[in-house]
C-alpha cells in the first residue's frame, strides 16, 4: 500500500541565539497506513519539529512534506481535516470541561448527530474519562489529560495520528492505557489510520512497526525495530553480579576489550558488545554466570552511537571519603504537607545511609517535588520531622542548605553568561572567596570537562554538556548530600551513562544522593528507591529486591515498570 | 448547519465559557473603564476653580460696593482686598495671587458719566501659565457682566458708538470642561479594553500551547479570529454602554445625538481596537509583552494625540499629520459632536468613513499576521 505520508530532504534550521541551529538535516522517510511509525530520540533529537511538519505547522527551510499526496507548503488545508494532531504540551482549555474540550473539537471537525454522540461516546468509554465529562481540565491527573487529548485528536476518525511524547511524565499504568487506546483504535481503523508516536523511551520503540530513530537532527535509522535490532543478536550478555560493589563492578567490566556498554539492572549486569568480540571474561571484574539476553533498542541506539562518537575517556576518581559511619545523613519521619484540603505528602518516612544513591520513583503529580522542596527547606512540613546532615530542617534549614548540592530538572543556569562565569557566580553565592573559589572552579573544569568549552555561553552548550556544567555548579560548594530532579530524563544513552557513572564516582566518595523521577531508567541506577503513589510510600527497597516482590510464573523476569504498576496496584 | 457556521459556533462557544470561568476579561472589561472614567473624569479637570484674585479699590461708592459683592459672589474667584496697590504687588510676586484687579478713585464718578468719559478697571494677570491667565480674565469680565446685568440699564452698556462684543457659549453654555473631557474618557477606554481584551487572549492561547492545536485543527484563520473577534465584540460593546450611561448619569453629559449612531460608531471603533489587540498578541506571543504593547499603543495616542485634551489645530502642522492616522481623533471627534452637539452630519460623516476605513484595515493587518504556522 502507498504511504500516508513522506519525507523528501526535509530541512528545518531555527534562528538561534548564537547561530543557525540545525534541528532537521536532511530527512527522508515514509509514513504507512494501518501501523505505529515511532519517531524516537533523545531531547533536541528533532522529534517535535519532525511532527509540526507532518501536521502543516512549519515551511521547511528546504526539502518537502507531502501528507495523503499533498504538498504541505502550498496545499495544508486539504490534510488537516484528516490530521489528527496532539501536541507535546497539553493543547486542551484546562478552563473547560471534559465534554467541554470533547464538544469543541466535535464542532471544529464537523461532526453532528448520531455520529457525533456515538463517536464521543466511544472515547470516553475507551479512555476511561466518561465518569469524569463534567471536571475541569485543568482538575485532571497527568495521566487523563493525556487520555483527553488523544481522545480530542481521534475524535474525526484521523487518517493520519501524530503524537507529540504522549507518554512524558504519565504514571506507567496510564503509559499502558495510551498504548492500549491507540492500539484499539487502529484496530478499529482497519488500516485506514496511520500513527506516529514521538518518544524519547526507548522501551517503546519495540513497540512500533517501525521506527525512525533521530539524533541531533539526522536519522540514524528506519527499519523495523526486529531489523535495527538484527545485527545485535548474540552480542548482548546479563551477568550476575554480587550485592555489593555493583558500581565497581560496571567500570572494570568497561575497560574489558570490546564492551560498548556496561548497565547494571537490579542484581544482573548488561553488557553489549562489539561485533566480533569474545564473550566477556566476567572474573575480571567480580561477575557470576554470563548468559544471553535478547538485544533491546536501547543496545541498538548505543551501539549506532558508539560508531558515531567514540566513548569520552572516565573522568578521574574522586578522593575516598572515611568509611561510613552507619548513621543516617538524611533522616524523614512522618512527613505531611497540606495544600488546603489536599494532601500533597501523606506520611512520607525513609532514612538514607551516607554514601548511598537514594530514589523517590513516581509519576508527575506524585508529591516528588513537594517532599524535595521540604528536605530543600524550601517549603514547611505541615508535620512530621526532616533531618538533612544533622540539621533540624524545622529549626535550621539555612545550616542544612549549606550542606545541600541542588540540579534542578530543567537547566537552571544563566544562559546567556559563559560557563566560566556561571561557576564564577555559583561559587560567590555558596561564599567560595579568593582561592579557595578559584581552586574550586578549576577542580570543577578539570572534573567535569568543561575546559574547552569554558568561554562559551551556558545557552549554547549541547545539551549533555550543559548537564555537566549544571552538576559542577551544584558541586562547587562539596556539599555532604546531592538533590537531583530528573537529572537524565529525555537524555541520550550515552550521556545518561556517562552522568550516572559520575554519580556513582561521588557516592563511592562519601556524597549522599537523593534523586527524584518518574522515569524507570534512572531508577535502576539508585541504590535503593522509594516508590510514591497520591503523596504514599507504597515500598522502599532495592530494584533488585522491588521486582522480586512481583515475580510470579507469569511474569518471570519483571521489569521495574511491572513492579511499579503491581506494587501501586496493590496498594490502591 | 454548515460546517462552517459550527466551527464559528464552537469557537464562540468556547470563548465565552472561558470569559464566564476566567474573571479577568470581564474585570477589563467592566472595572477598568469604571475605574478609569472615575479617576480621570473627576480628577482631571480644565476648570480652574477659586482663582486668586487681588482687588485694589481705591473709590469707596454705591457701585463699586455692587462690584465687590459680584466678585465675591463669582464661585471661580477668591478675593484678597488689597489695602494698596503695593501690598497687592507683593502677594503677585509672591504667588499668592494670579492677578491684580484696580479700580481708581474715580471709577464710580466716570460711570455715572459714561458719555464724557468711559469708565475703566485695570487688571493685571500673571500670564507665565497662559491658560490660567485667560481663565482668570474671563471670569472676572463675567462678574462685571452680571453685575452690569443686575444693576444698569441697556444704554449704560453699550458705550457710545463702541460696539459691544455679547459671549455666548453654544453647546456647552456652562462652560464645564468635563461635559468636553468625559466623551474622550470614553475614547481612551474604549482603547485601552479592547485592545487589551483581544491582547491577552491569543497570547494566553500561545502560551498555554493551545494556540497549537487550534492551528492543526480544521478551523481557517479568519474563524478562529472571526469567534473571538465577534464574542470580544459583544463584550465591548456591553463596556461601552455602561461607559455611555455613566456619562450621562453620573457625569451628567447630555446626549444631543442619536444612541444609534453612538452604537454604530461604537462599534466601528472596537472593531479596530480588538484587531489592534488581535494583531499585537498575534506578533508578541507572550501575555506579558502583549500587555504593554497593548498599553502604549493605544493610551499614548489616545491622551495626547486624538483632540480628547489638546486642540488638534493648534499642534504643529507635522503632529496634525500623524494625528490623522489615529483613529482614536476621529472618535473622540464624533463623540463630542454626538454628546455635546447632536447628529451633525457634516462632522460625523467623514469621521464614521475614516473609522470604517481604520477598522476595515485593523482586521485584515491581522488576518495578515496570522498565518497557520508556528514560524
Amino acid at each position: 500500500m502507498t504511504s500516508l505520508a513522506a519525507l523528501h530532504g526535509l530541512t528545518q534550521n531555527f534562528a538561534g541565539p548564537t547561530g543557525t541551529i540545525e534541528a532537521l538535516r536532511g530527512i527522508s522517510a515514509e509514513i504507512a497506513p494501518g501501523v505505529i511509525t515511532g519517531v524516537v530520540g533523545p531531547d533536541g533529537a528533532g522529534k517535535t519539529t519532525l511532527l509540526r511538519h507532518l501536521a502543516g505547522l512549519l515551511r521547511p527551510s528546504a526539502g518537502r512534506v507531502e501528507v495523503f499526496g499533498h504538498d504541505m507548503a502550498r496545499e495544508a488545508a486539504k490534510a488537516y481535516p484528516y490530521i489528527g494532531y496532539m501536541p507535546q504540551r497539553f493543547g486542551l482549555y484546562e478552563d473547560l470541561s471534559v465534554a467541554e474540550n470533547l464538544s469543541l473539537f466535535a464542532d471544529l471537525h464537523g461532526l453532528t448527530g448520531a455520529e457525533r454522540d456515538e463517536r464521543s461516546n466511544m472515547l470516553l468509554e475507551f479512555t476511561g474519562l466518561a465518569p469524569f465529562t463534567r471536571r475541569l481540565a485543568s482538575a485532571l491527573s497527568g495521566g487523563m489529560k493525556q487520555k483527553l487529548g488523544l481522545a480530542c485528536a481521534l475524535l474525526a476518525r484521523p487518517r493520519l495520528l501524530l503524537l507529540d511524547e504522549p507518554s512524558v511524565g504519565v504514571d506507567p499504568a496510564s503509559r499502558r492505557e495510551l498504548w492500549r487506546i491507540v492500539e484499539r483504535m487502529m484496530a478499529q481503523a482497519e488500516g485506514q489510520m496511520g500513527v506516529v508516536w514521538a518518544t524519547s523511551y526507548l522501551d517503546e520503540a519495540e513497540r512500533c512497526a517501525s521506527v525512525l530513530l533521530l539524533h541531533e537532527g539526522r536519522l540514524l535509522s528506519a527499519v523495523p525495530p526486529a531489523d535495527f535490532l538484527a545485527p545485535l543478536q548474540g552480542r548482548v550478555y546479563r551477568v550476575t553480579l554480587p550485592a555489593q560493589k555493583r558500581r565497581q563492578a560496571v567500570a572494570g567490566a568497561k575497560t574489558l576489550p570490546g564492551v560498548l556498554d556496561a548497565l547494571v539492572q537490579g542484581d544482573t549486569l548488561r553488557l553489549v558488545l562489539a561485533p566480533g568480540a569474545p564473550a566477556p571474561d566476567a572474573s575480571r571484574f567480580g561477575g557470576g554466570a554470563v548468559s544471553f539476553v535478547p538485544p533491546r533498542f536501547e543496545d541498538g541506539f548505543i551501539d549506532r552511537l558508539v560508531t558515531l562518537s567514540p566513548q569520552t575517556a572516565p573522568s578521574p576518581a574522586l578522593a575516598v571519603e572515611p568509611p561510613h559511619d552507619g548513621k543516617p545523613v538524611i533522616e524523614v519521619r512522618h512527613l505531611i504537607r497540606l495544600f488546603g484540603d489536599f494532601t500533597a505528602v501523606d506520611d512520607v518516612s525513609f532514612s538514607i545511609p551516607r554514601g548511598e544513591i537514594f530514589g523517590l520513583l513516581g509519576p508527575n503529580g506524585a508529591g516528588k517535588s513537594t517532599t524535595f522542596r521540604m528536605l530543600c527547606g524550601l517549603l514547611r512540613p505541615s508535620g512530621g520531622t526532616a533531618h538533612v546532615a544533622g540539621a533540624d530542617l524545622l529549626t535550621a534549614a539555612a545550616t542544612a542548605r549549606q550542606k545541600l548540592g541542588y540540579m534542578a530538572q530543567k537547566f537552571s543556569l544563566y544562559g546567556e553568561l559563559t560557563v566560566r562565569q556561571n561557576l564564577d557566580f555559583f561559587a560567590r553565592a555558596y561564599g567560595l572567596r579568593g582561592g579557595a573559589r578559584r581552586a574550586a572552579i578549576a577542580e570543577a573544569c578539570d572534573r567535569f570537562e568543561l575546559k574547552e568549552v569554558v568561554d562559551s555561553t551556558a545557552a549554547a552548550l549541547p545539551l549533555g554538556v550543559k548537564q555537566r556544567l549544571s552538576l559542577a555548579a551544584a558541586l562547587l560548594h562539596e556539599p555532604e548530600i546531592l538533590f537531583l530532579d530528573e537529572p537524565t530524563s529525555g537524555v541520550d544513552p550515552l550521556n545518561r551513562r556517562a552522568f550516572w557513572a559520575r554519580i556513582g564516582q561521588l557516592a563511592d566518595a562519601g556524597v549522599t544522593v537523593l534523586v527524584t523521577s518518574h522515569f524507570m531508567d534512572e531508577a535502576e541506577y539508585c541504590d535503593r528507591l522509594a516508590i510514591i503513589s497520591q503523596g504514599r510510600v507504597i515500598a522502599t527497597d532495592t530494584p533488585a529486591q522491588l521486582r522480586a516482590r512481583v515475580r510470579s510464573e507469569a511474569l518471570p523476569d519483571p521489569t521495574l515498570e511491572d513492579a511499579f504498576i503491581q506494587l501501586v496496584g496493590a496498594a490502591a | 448547519m454548515s460546517p462552517r457556521w459550527q466551527r464559528l459556533r464552537g469557537l464562540a462557544r468556547k470563548e465565552m465559557l472561558q470569559i464566564l470561568r476566567d474573571p479577568s476579561a470581564l474585570l477589563i472589561a467592566f472595572l477598568l473603564p469604571v475605574v478609569l472614567l472615575f479617576v480621570i473624569g473627576f480628577g482631571l479637570s480644565l476648570d480652574a476653580h477659586k482663582l486668586k484674585l487681588a482687588a485694589v479699590i481705591e473709590a469707596g461708592s454705591e457701585p463699586v460696593r455692587g462690584i465687590s459683592e459680584a466678585l465675591d459672589a463669582s464661585p471661580y474667584l477668591n478675593v484678597y482686598w488689597a489695602p494698596s496697590g503695593q501690598a497687592a504687588r507683593l502677594a503677585l510676586d509672591a504667588g499668592q495671587v494670579r492677578g491684580i484687579l484696580t479700580m481708581r478713585e474715580d471709577f464710580a464718578e466716570r460711570l455715572v458719566n459714561p458719555q464724557r468719559w468711559p469708565a475703566q478697571a485695570q487688571l493685571a494677570v500673571n500670564a507665565t501659565d497662559p491658560n490660567t491667565g485667560t481663565l482668570l480674565s474671563g471670569y472676572v469680565q463675567g462678574a462685571f457682566s452680571s453685575w452690569l446685568a443686575g444693576t444698569m440699564t441697556e444704554d449704560v452698556l453699550t458705550p457710545p458708538g463702541g460696539i459691544a462684543l455679547e459671549t455666548r457659549f453654544w453647546y456647552n453654555p456652562d462652560l464645564r470642561s468635563s461635559d468636553f473631557i468625559v466623551p474622550g474618557i470614553i475614547v481612551l477606554v474604549m482603547s485601552m479594553t479592547g485592545t487589551l481584551l483581544t491582547a491577552l487572549i491569543v497570547s494566553r492561547e500561545w502560551e498555554r500551547g493551545t494556540m497549537e492545536s487550534m492551528l492543526a485543527a480544521p478551523a481557517s484563520m479568519a474563524e478562529l479570529v472571526g469567534a473571538k473577534l465577534g464574542v470580544y465584540f459583544v463584550l465591548g460593546m456591553a463596556s461601552m454602554a455602561m461607559a455611555a450611561i455613566l456619562t450621562v448619569t453620573v457625569f451628567g453629559v447630555p446626549l444631543r445625538g442619536s444612541v444609534l449612531l453612538l452604537a454604530l460608531i461604537s462599534a466601528l471603533f472596537l472593531i479596530f481596537a480588538l484587531a489592534q489587540g488581535l494583531f499585537i498578541s498575534t506578533i508578541a506571543r507572550n501575555q506579558f509583552v502583549s500587555a504593554q504593547l497593548a498599553f502604549l499603543s493605544t493610551m499614548m495616542p489616545a491622551m495626547m494625540l486624538s483632540g480628547m485634551l489638546f486642540d488638534i489645530a493648534s499642534m504643529p502642522r507635522w503632529l496634525q499629520l500623524i494625528t490623522c492616522f489615529i483613529p482614536a481623533r476621529y472618535f473622540v471627534s464624533a463623540l463630542q459632536t454626538l454628546f455635546l452637539a447632536g447628529n451633525v452630519w457634516s462632522v460625523l460623516l467623514p469621521n464614521l468613513l475614516a473609522l470604517a476605513v481604520a477598522a476595515i484595515l485593523a482586521t485584515a493587518a491581522t488576518l495578515a499576521v496570522t498565518h497557520r504556522r508556528l514560524d
